[in-house]
């Protein structure tokens, strides 16, 4: 079983929410990255999404694209968030870890290589944004079979016939866009997504989580109630963006732990 | 529109030209992608469709476009003959207007109210902006806002025919993070958009539809040159950024043996220098971006570089899948042509046959100018005048030290 399995497990069984944090690896500064994932881990992070930065992210809004070019403006790259991941695994083994970006970094390295660098490091699961489970048989084959989950989006506009194409690729979890758009946009349709979960949740058989647009505990609340887990990121990175370099990891431990608790409410009142 | 007469396989059901093509896009664009490619096939099989836009193109482009035999110019170079495809005589002054009427159209059928595009000289961007007022639909275009410094006479052009044209200040400020910024559009308002893009490039179907739109370009070609010339060219010569006119003027003879086609990518300030935008020439990696995989110019971590070119029309970091096959296959043969080159040619041009060409189309005219004097006088390169130079006038001024 994959630790990304294994988490929502335990957190099914405890009756709890997974809390799904993204940051931008190297933002906004490539030191800071590590300190950062600790600070989300202490905050009450269950996954940690770890952002690969690339010059055109096309399906991110401007604060995530603002996050990736300040990190490739210091220099990073796939290698070296494999690197963090390395780094971060020396104090932390548990907290699974997935990366997330665009295709062309991974093509540049070779798939294979990616995916035996990205095993070796410690990473547990991959969502590249352009690899549609059509474009990339190959590739989540070989890193299912390496003990890489790769991580599938579903949209709201996703036909029925795309969850068995989704169930057939993924593995870990499915990662619903609980809005049309692009990362950090306004609003979410809370009925919309109340009435597909079940149905994602029965077709794939996998967790759900859910993102785009969750901005506060009141939202990740309303989600936490309807899916298996809250995804926020373009949320963290305004966070970092507005934080001091000394207080950046103690705001966003701080903003975490809000979510965290906001979350672990839905669990209290369910009991 | 195309498939039908010819044996040529490509792309598949899903959009792929061997390794290339495909649709690499995010799943939020899957929906609309595939409502466009169910569309786009009705559309291309119904007559009254085809009918309309063969009127169009008569009517209100002015098609057929001419070939003009460039005789003043074919003897000054004393070898082979060159023979010019006229598109700088179009409505809207270049090719682009073919694929945009087609997809306008398109768009009308399928009930979209609302179209954007992006642009990087601005030429896709008036084109999409004339078919927009046209039709009686609400036009956005994106522009790099370093292009929108560079082309005022152009972003005023879309703001005359009603258009909205929105700056990115994203990236490089330029044609590929307009790309983007219109990818990011249309995921936010599938429902009411229609996204018209302006090359053999993205996600499928748009290679397939973009070039189905251009090929009457190659089809008009084949008809003229049997009656001016009595047979067909040697070579057909055009520029590539995206590659769209010469996708257009290359399809119909790729079964055409003898007929050898030639792609011209702009190489900048050299393509020893870095400093292009020439990914089948320099053998680029192929990697993907915009939605298919193709031969991109990135760096060794795969993020994608800026290029280079006086021609902004063919300043763009990828090139359409097709020509990425095509070249892969040996089919077409690909160079690149500099700066230098091209504006040398854009200048006898001028000179020599009174005809103002535009910088991406001066890139295929230089090819020419290098191999007519190492052909006899019997044979007979085709050139695809893409567009006009108009637009240039600016750059060239610019090139040559006046300041308007």
């Amino acid at each position: 079983m994959s630790k990304i399995q294994a988490s929502f497990q335990r957190l099914q069984a405890a009756g709890r929410k997974a809390l799904i944090p993204f940051i931008t690896a190297g933002d906004p500064d490539p030191a800071l990255t590590v300190p950062l994932m600790h600070a989300l881990v202490e905050g009450g992070a269950d996954v940690i999404e770890l952002g690969v930065p690339f010059s055109d992210p096309m399906a991110d809004g401007p604060t995530i694209q603002r996050a990736s070019e300040r990190a490739l403006a210091k220099g990073m790259s796939l290698r070296k968030v494999l690197g963090l991941v390395r780094e971060f695994r020396q104090t932390d083994t548990d907290t699974p870890v997935v990366l997330m970006g665009y295709a062309n970094p991974i093509e540049a390295m070779g798939q294979g290589a990616f995916i035996e660098a990205a095993v070796a490091a410690g990473v547990d699961g991959v969502l590249v944004v352009d690899y549609p489970p059509q474009e990339c048989v190959e590739f989540s084959t070989a890193a299912k079979a390496a003990g890489l989950d790769p991580i599938f989006l579903l949209a709201p506009t996703s036909l029925d016939e795309r969850f068995a194409e989704v169930a057939r690729a993924g593995s870990g979890y499915i990662y619903y866009v609980s809005l049309k758009g692009v990362t950090g946009s306004a609003s979410i349709d809370l009925d919309e997504v109340a009435q597909r979960i079940p149905q994602i949740r029965a077709a794939v058989g996998l967790p759900v989580g859910v993102g785009f647009g969750i901005r506060d505990a009141e939202s990740a609340r309303c989600i936490g109630e309807l899916a298996d887990g809250v995804v926020i990121g373009s949320r963290i990175i305004e966070e970092i963006e507005n934080s001091a370099p000394d207080q950046v990891t103690v705001r966003v431990r701080d903003f975490i732990r809000g979510i965290r608790s906001a979350l672990d409410q839905i669990g209290e009142t369910a009991r | 529109m195309q498939m039908a007469d010819t044996p040529y396989p490509f792309p598949d059901a899903s959009g792929h030209f061997g390794p290339y093509g495909g649709v690499f896009v995010a799943e939020t664009l899957i929906p609309a992608l595939d409502e466009l490619r169910v569309a786009y096939e009705a559309a291309s099989r119904d007559p009254a469709f085809i009918a309309e836009y063969e009127y169009e193109l008569a009517h209100y482009v002015g098609r057929p476009s001419p070939i003009y035999h460039a005789r003043r110019w074919s003897d000054m170079l004393g070898g082979a003959q060159i023979y010019l495809k006229r598109e700088d005589l179009n409505h809207t002054g270049a090719h682009k207007v073919n694929n945009c009427i087609g997809q306008a159209l398109l768009a009308r059928r399928m009930g979209k109210p609302r179209v954007i595009a992006e642009t990087g000289a601005g030429q896709h961007g008036v084109a999409s902006a004339t078919v927009a007022a046209r039709y009686g639909m609400e036009c956005v275009v994106y522009m790099g806002a370093e292009d929108v410094k560079r082309q005022a006479a152009n972003v005023y052009r879309m703001k005359l025919l009603g258009a909205t044209v929105v700056p990115v200040e994203s990236g490089s400020r330029t044609l590929k993070d307009a790309l983007n910024e219109a990818m990011r559009d249309w995921v936010t308002n599938i429902g009411n958009t229609f996204y018209i893009i302006g090359t053999v490039a993205g996600p499928h179907p748009y290679p397939v539809m973009v070039r189905d739109f251009q090929t009457v370009i190659g089809k008009e070609c084949k008809v003229q040159m049997a009656e001016m010339a009595g047979r067909q060219p040697d070579y057909v010569i055009a520029c590539v950024g995206g590659g769209s006119n010469a996708i257009g003027i290359f399809h119909p003879y790729l079964d055409v043996p003898g007929v050898k086609l030639v792609g011209v990518e702009a190489a900048g300030d050299g393509i020893d220098t870095g400093r292009h935008a020439a990914p089948l020439t320099a053998n680029a990696k192929a990697g993907v971006l915009h939605g298919n995989r193709t031969y991109l110019m990135q760096d060794e971590d795969g993020q994608i570089i800026e290029t280079h070119s006086i021609s902004a029309g063919l300043d763009y970091p990828g090139v359409g899948p097709e020509h990425a096959w095509l070249k892969d296959s040996e089919r077409a043969e690909y160079v690149a042509v500099t700066d230098a080159e091209a504006l040398a040619a854009f200048h006898t041009l001028c000179r020599t046959e009174g005809i103002i060409p535009a910088l991406e189309s001066s890139h295929a005219l230089a090819q020419a100018a290098k191999l007519a004097p190492q052909l006899g006088r019997d044979k007979i390169l085709l050139v695809n005048l893409s567009g006009r130079g108009d637009k240039d006038m600016h750059t060239v001024a610019e090139r040559s030290g006046i300041r308007f």
